[in-house]
């Protein structure tokens, strides 16, 4: 909130529930112009709900959501979708499509280029990723992270202000998720994206981004810079982020319960 | 730029499907589609049983049209037929109808016998000279008890059934 | 007892109302489409091309079958000469365009729902829908269109292939002369039994392809999750698509004959 003009993205207590479960009660935040915003919370807290608000796949019940300075509403949805991006936990990609329909796809269906500068940008797009030699193939054909890749590659042929990552470090191991983080970080720098990531991963958000945010039960508990994080005293905090600690001392009672007996 | 292999397979298909409707709708279809204007005369019958709206209007053995409509006139209880011939056929004031059928009990159509008259008939005029369609079942009867003269009257080329 | 006999009734209602409100959107959406041509020429393929195989071996069929019972019928009576009549009003009236129809949906309908469905499951609807496409517009509208087109070439072939299935069991394996059969089917065939034809094919093609797109772009709304939902949503949307056939087809006759 250093900031005096609007950031790129402000969410003001998004409010959302499915029946009777309150997913989102007066969830907020801000996401500066070129910065990466990750977004932490444990399982279930409703970090995907939230980041669905923003993409337009869900509608929230109650609460405002500012783009460049506007209300996104039904009138200026369709022009945050041209300059967003959203990247799926499962990449979504569409399994007939080759690498390069994929990437080509966005362009075919929203810009008036012609085949032939479509291709150009998709390959080139592609070539950016690494994939380039793969533009033939399909999704199903390609590996966990060149998937990844392809999403990426996907993303950003449209050239989007802002991507809105979906939990893309889920289920891989840590040598994947340093990986994943630094393409992130990589294109970041490179396309000059504002980026929202959520994810649970402490450590790698904690190195990569900007600036930090804790969802818990539905609100926002904690928005600040990493260092501001490591040293916040706030018990939910700090309770996330000493999880391994919590964890080394139940081990440490479970060996001794267990030596007692 | 060169056609897909898709695009060939879908083209196809298309010129194949467009060929099948088109020869379905202009051999088929043709009676009424295609012809030419045609104009509509009445004729009364005492009995049309068997003949159906769209049977043939035939002159000399030639298809000339169609049965438009068979409806019962309220005053004298006959049957007007419409026929929809076409307008190049000058018919003759004198012109005889008669209802007739293919094989024993194949379709009814009606038979137009040209007149020498001067005059011809207009639209919506009506043919009085008229032969209604045999009675199968009744002409059978009367011969079984012996008397068919009166039926072979009133259709002395189809029943020429001698007396017994 | 209401609440039992209107829960299933008002869910009925809302799913008609939701389905109409889809294909009314799909509709729509033909304008704001971009690269339509090229989908629906996919789309012509998979109805079209990869169909015809099976409508020329059912129609065949059909139509050798149509001239065997009608000559055995009909040689009782001594009106064999008939014979073509009998084959082509049955083909062109009821059975192109309902047998057509059937195989359609058993073909490209369910394998359209099935893949919609897993579109759906796999969030490659939602990915659309970020992107600012119109994902009735981009997987259905070319569909439907299709359907509109290829439905009536379709039943086409049905009754011209079935026409020749007649003439081959009813002349060429029963000795009826072919003149006689030929004559008869194009005496008989008249345009309003055409138009009853092509009525019936395109209202089918819309409402079966416009069922089984529906079935898969909801298939999470129905039960079960996953490829059970898939499952369940194909199945729905054959079956769906088959009543509708048949209900329709009554329908469409009865209103058409009594014109």
């Amino acid at each position: 909130m250093t900031d005096s003009s609007e950031p790129l993205l402000r969410i003001e207590s998004l409010h959302k529930r499915f029946d009777d479960n309150i997913v989102l009660a007066g969830a907020s935040l801000d996401v500066p112009r070129g910065s990466l915003v990750t977004v932490l919370g444990r399982s279930g807290t409703g970090k995907s709900v939230l980041l669905k608000c923003l993409a337009g796949i869900v509608t929230p019940d109650a609460g405002r959501i500012r783009f460049d300075g506007k209300d996104l509403d039904a009138s200026t949805r369709a022009d945050f979708r041209r300059r967003c991006s959203f990247l799926f936990q499962s990449n979504a990609l569409f399994d007939s499509l080759t690498a390069l329909e994929n990437v080509a796809l966005p362009l075919e269906q929203t810009t008036n280029l012609s085949d032939a500068e479509i291709r150009v940008q998709s390959l080139e797009a592609l070539k950016q990723l690494e994939l380039d030699a793969h533009h033939d193939r399909y999704p199903s054909q390609l590996s966990g992270g060149m998937q990844k890749r392809l999403a990426l590659a996907r993303a950003i042929v449209t050239k989007p202000e802002l991507v809105l990552f979906d939990e893309p470090t889920a289920g891989l191991d840590p040598l994947r998720r340093n990986a994943v983080f630094t393409m992130i970080l990589k294109y970041q720098r490179q396309f000059r994206f504002t980026a929202v990531v959520v994810t649970h991963d402490l450590d790698e958000a904690l190195i990569a981004s900007d600036r930090v945010a804790l969802l818990d039960s539905g609100k926002m508990l904690f928005e600040g810079a990493p260092t501001a994080f490591t040293t916040s005293t706030d018990p939910v905090v700090s309770s996330f982020r000493d999880s391994a600690a919590a964890l080394r001392e139940s081990v440490a009672a479970l060996r001794q319960t267990s030596a007692a007996s | 730029m060169k056609p897909t292999k898709l695009e060939l397979l879908a083209g196809l298909f298309v010129a194949i499907g467009i060929a099948a409707i088109a020869w379905l709708t202009i051999q088929l279809g043709a009676g009424a589609l295609v012809g030419g204007d045609t104009y509509v005369i009445e004729a009364r019958f005492t009995n049309t049983s068997g003949l159906s709206k769209g049977g043939n209007v035939v002159v000399a053995g030639v298809p000339v049209g169609r049965v438009e409509s068979i409806r019962v006139d309220p005053a004298d209880f006959t049957a007007i037929v419409s026929l929809r011939v076409l307008s190049h056929l000058k018919l003759p004031t004198d012109t005889i109808a008669s209802i007739k059928t293919t094989g024993l009990i194949g379709d009814k159509f009606i038979a137009i016998a040209p007149g020498a008259d001067e005059t011809n008939l207009k639209p919506g005029d009506r043919i009085v000279d008229t032969e209604s369609s045999v009675d199968l079942e009744s002409l059978i009867g009367k011969m079984a008890f012996g008397s068919v003269d009166k039926g072979a009257e009133s259709e002395p080329q189809q029943a020429p059934a001698s007396p017994p | 007892m209401l609440a039992t006999l209107g829960r299933p009734f008002l869910r009925l209602l809302g799913g008609m109302g939701r389905m109409a409100c889809f294909t009314v959107r799909s509709f729509a959406a033909v304008p704001k489409t971009r690269r339509l041509p090229r989908r629906l020429l996919r789309a012509i393929f998979e109805q079209g091309t990869r169909c015809l195989p099976v409508i020329l071996i059912v129609g065949i069929f059909t139509g050798l079958v149509l001239g065997l019972q009608g000559h055995y019928v009909l040689n009782r009576f001594g009106s064999e000469s008939l014979l073509g009549a009998l084959v082509s009003l049955s083909l062109v009236r009821e059975l192109g365009p309902v047998l057509a129809a059937l195989m359609l949906v058993g073909q490209a309908g369910s394998a359209l729902a099935a893949e919609i469905g897993i579109q759906r499951n796999s969030e490659q609807i939602a990915a659309l829908e970020t992107m600012g496409v119109s994902s009735e517009g981009y997987l259905v509208t070319p569909r439907l269109l299709a359907a509109l087109i290829v439905f009536p070439m379709q039943t086409a072939l049905f009754v011209l292939i079935g026409l020749y299935g007649g003439y081959l069991s009813g002349s060429a394996m029963l000795g009826l002369e072919p003149g006689v059969y030929w004559s008869a089917v194009e005496k008989a065939v008249e345009a309003r039994d055409l138009t009853e034809c092509f009525v019936k094919a395109g209202t089918f093609g819309l409402i079966t392809i416009a069922m089984c797109s529906y079935q898969g772009f909801y298939a999470h709304l129905g039960h079960g999750t996953g490829a059970r939902a898939v499952s369940a949503a194909t199945t729905r949307a054959v079956v769906l698509s088959c009543v509708l056939v048949l209900a329709l087809d009554d329908v469409i006759t009865s209103f058409l004959l009594h014109r």
